[in-house]
């Protein structure tokens, strides 16, 4: 059991056939695009872990890097007539600088101190794009130019469930690879003592600098997307609520784990969906369930069942 | 191994079962509209007298019969003035309820966000949010039942006009509203000979505003001064050009037009000038007024149900069901197509907002005598002409 869970194929295979064998039992379109959401949502979500699972480094202003790359699918198209994956492209760049960038200093920021300085960065981005309204549109938003690929327009729920989905796989595999690899170790090392790392050779810095460069090169792939299957983007995607959203999401799901990624960002995305049933009652039930998950299940949801599930075989 | 599989299997089974539990099932006796309202959030002021406003009259219609034999049935989400999750909501309403019509959006940014899933679908679309670009240009299937803040620049400088006022001073607040108002004056300016010769901001926050009043008042030549904003930012720009004594016209917009504006700036707003729908000063409506009975109607009954005081927003909502329920009576069916047909021919159509004249190319169907102007005296509203 164990060998079978380490081995680095094995979560990505099983998140690939899980989105093909889900879409054969959607009923209708809007199946298809909530499953689209947590496809996206996961996305952003594996990328957090890294930084938060992996390297033990907190992200309030994670949703700044996804605003930041839904917006460049928004407004490059729009501005220079560039192609939407080009602009992805571009966005996941840019992203990836900025993060070079603010994190050099940042990360030399500890506990509650890193995670006011990514806040402070989090809602810097929100303010920025809520205010500069000639190029984003302000607090109204702005329309995405639809994407198409060789003359096939992209469109309707169904298809941006297999894009989001083959994404989300991709991401998955991509992490999975990371964390296996010598830098995923050293990543370990970091989150378990900064200390004996660096004693044992690790440079800590320069390892915490990289998986903030992944992580927010993810966070800006999953914006993009999310702009392109919307079709119109508005300020909240990089508001300080999506960026507790997402760390909400991984500590749910279990850090360092990355299905459990993907199970946070389900149970976020599809629990408002069925909680629509309590009128009224809806927030009252999502918080009480959140509750009974983090009391029930410590660890997040994954590590927590699987912890469960080991030591009932034993 | 197996055996964790199967679990696995089992809660993913279990999982899509939840998902179906979601989907109600499709009476075929009762016609279904939908709606998604930022009931709760930032923008719950707009989405929750809209949400009550709904279900009281759902609730009133099919007591008295419902439209063409037929019960509504009112399907609501709250999207917390959420894009995306408007977004999903509006999927949910055309896929899963599969209801014929809309009636929602609290601000432009959802509404934005739905559009293109009611296009798609050929589902009317009501919408309650301000901005002109809801349908400028025209979309087939979307409608919206409140003014543009373009309309209220308009009143404002027909008034100015009157009084022969031609240099003015602007003041504006930064966020959404003002910024967005603040460009539509600049717009229409010009055609009503209006030149500004003074263009100053404060932000959302700013407790005071004597700087950019004091720049206003030393500019030569200005004979009235506007400010677009919401919230409390003109109360203070109110007090503070009382205390500078600059004594032109001040007119505010219709985001102020509460009686906690009022309140706020006191004495102030002795004699401040402003556009506002009629729902705010029902009781002082002639009795020869269109709108008199509607408005006083709506008031009456919306105070008596909620116990709270009465809102435009609800107003919005109150017109968006009456057209839509005119409408699909006029058509007698329940093809969504054919009601939006019928939509488009409104005519003539007394809500609390104003008298709605749709047309191919016109989806708000309002003119300009949806705003009173109105003139703070004593402490209270008076209308002006």
């Amino acid at each position: 059991m164990r060998k079978l869970m380490s081995n680095r194929l094995v979560v990505p295979a099983f998140l690939a056939l899980l989105v093909v064998a889900l879409a054969f039992v959607m009923p209708s379109n809007f199946y298809f695009r909530v499953a689209a959401l947590v496809w996206i949502s996961a996305l952003a979500v594996i990328g957090l872990n890294l930084l938060m699972g992996f390297a033990g480094q907190v992200s309030l202003g994670h949703a700044g890097f996804f605003g930041l790359g839904a917006y460049s699918v928004a407004i490059l198209p729009a501005q220079f007539g560039l192609h939407p994956v080009i602009a992805l492209i571009a966005g996941a760049a840019g992203c990836a600088l900025l993060a070079f960038v603010v994190g050099r200093p940042i990360l030399r920021l500890k506990g509650h101190y890193l995670a006011v300085a990514t806040l402070g960065f989090g809602i810097l981005v929100s303010m920025v794009i809520s205010n500069e309204a000639w190029l984003t549109g302000g607090p109204d938003g702005m329309p995405v130019s639809r994407l198409t690929l060789f003359g096939w327009r992209a469109r309707g729920a169904d298809t941006w469930y297999w894009i989001t989905g083959g994404l989300m796989v991709v991401g998955a595999l991509l992490a999975v690879n990371l964390v296996a690899s010598p830098t995923g170790r050293a990543l370990r090392a970091l989150h378990d003592s900064e200390v004996a790392a660096r004693v044992v050779g690790v440079d800590v810095a320069r390892y915490k600098l990289i998986v903030f460069v992944i992580s927010a090169i993810y966070a800006s792939v999953a914006g993009s997307a999310l702009a392109l299957v919307n079709g119109f983007i508005t300020p909240d995607a990089a508001g300080f609520l999506h960026s507790i959203q997402l760390v909400t999401m991984v500590v749910l799901g279990g850090m360092g784990s990355i299905l459990g990624s993907v199970v946070g960002a389900a149970v976020l995305v599809v629990l408002p969906q069925v909680l629509t049933v309590f009128h009224e009652y809806e927030h009252l039930m999502l918080g009480f369930m959140m509750m009974a998950f983090m009391i029930l299940l410590r660890s997040g949801i994954v590590p927590s069942l699987s912890t469960l599930i080991a030591g009932r075989r034993a | 191994m197996a055996n964790f599989w199967n679990k696995i299997g089992r809660a993913a089974a279990t999982s899509v079962a939840v998902l179906a539990l979601g989907a109600a099932a499709h009476a075929a006796d009762t016609i279904k509209i939908g709606s998604s309202l930022s009931m709760t959030g930032p923008a719950s002021f707009l989405g929750d007298p809209e949400g009550k406003t709904l279900e009281m009259y759902v609730e009133e219609i099919n007591a008295n019969g419902g439209v063409n034999g037929k019960q509504l049935e009112l399907v609501v989400y709250d999207d917390a003035a959420d894009a995306n999750s408007a977004r999903t909501f509006a999927t949910r309403l055309v896929e899963d309820d599969e209801v014929i019509a809309v009636v929602g959006g609290s601000t432009t940014g959802a509404t934005m966000a739905m559009v293109p899933v009611f296009e798609d679908a050929g589902i009317p679309f009501i919408s309650l949010a301000g901005a002109v670009v809801i349908i400028d240009p025209v979309k087939e299937y979307v409608f919206k039942t409140p003014h543009t803040d373009r309309m209220a620049c308009e009143k404002i400088f027909e008034d100015m006009k009157k009084n022969d006022i031609s240099k003015i001073g602007m003041i504006s607040g930064t966020g959404g509203f003002g910024k967005s108002m603040r460009g539509q004056c600049m717009d229409v300016a010009g055609n009503y000979g209006i030149e500004i010769l003074a263009d100053e901001t404060y932000g959302p926050k700013d407790a005071d505003m004597t700087p950019q009043l004091t720049k206003i008042k030393g500019t030569h030549g200005i004979q009235a001064v506007v400010n677009p904003g919401f919230g409390q930012g003109p109360a203070i720009v109110t007090r503070n050009y009382r205390q500078l004594g600059i004594d032109v016209p001040l007119y505010q917009s219709h985001g102020v037009a509460s009686k906690s504006f009022i309140d706020l700036a006191g004495e102030a707003a002795e004699g401040v000038r402003l556009p506002a729908a009629a729902l705010l000063v029902a009781e002082k409506l002639p009795d020869d007024d269109p709108q008199k009975a509607v408005v006083t109607g709506y008031k009456t009954k919306y105070e008596e149900t909620t116990g709270e005081p009465v809102s435009t927003f609800g107003g919005h909502a109150y017109d968006g069901l009456m057209i839509l329920v005119e409408a699909m009576k006029r058509a007698g069916s329940e093809d969504p197509a054919a009601i939006r047909d019928e939509i488009e021919k409104t005519q003539g159509f007394i809500g609390t907002g104003g008298t709605v004249n749709m047309s191919a190319e016109d989806h708000l169907g309002l003119d300009l005598s949806a705003f009173k102007m109105l003139e703070i005296k004593d402490g209270d509203w008076t209308i002006v002409n």
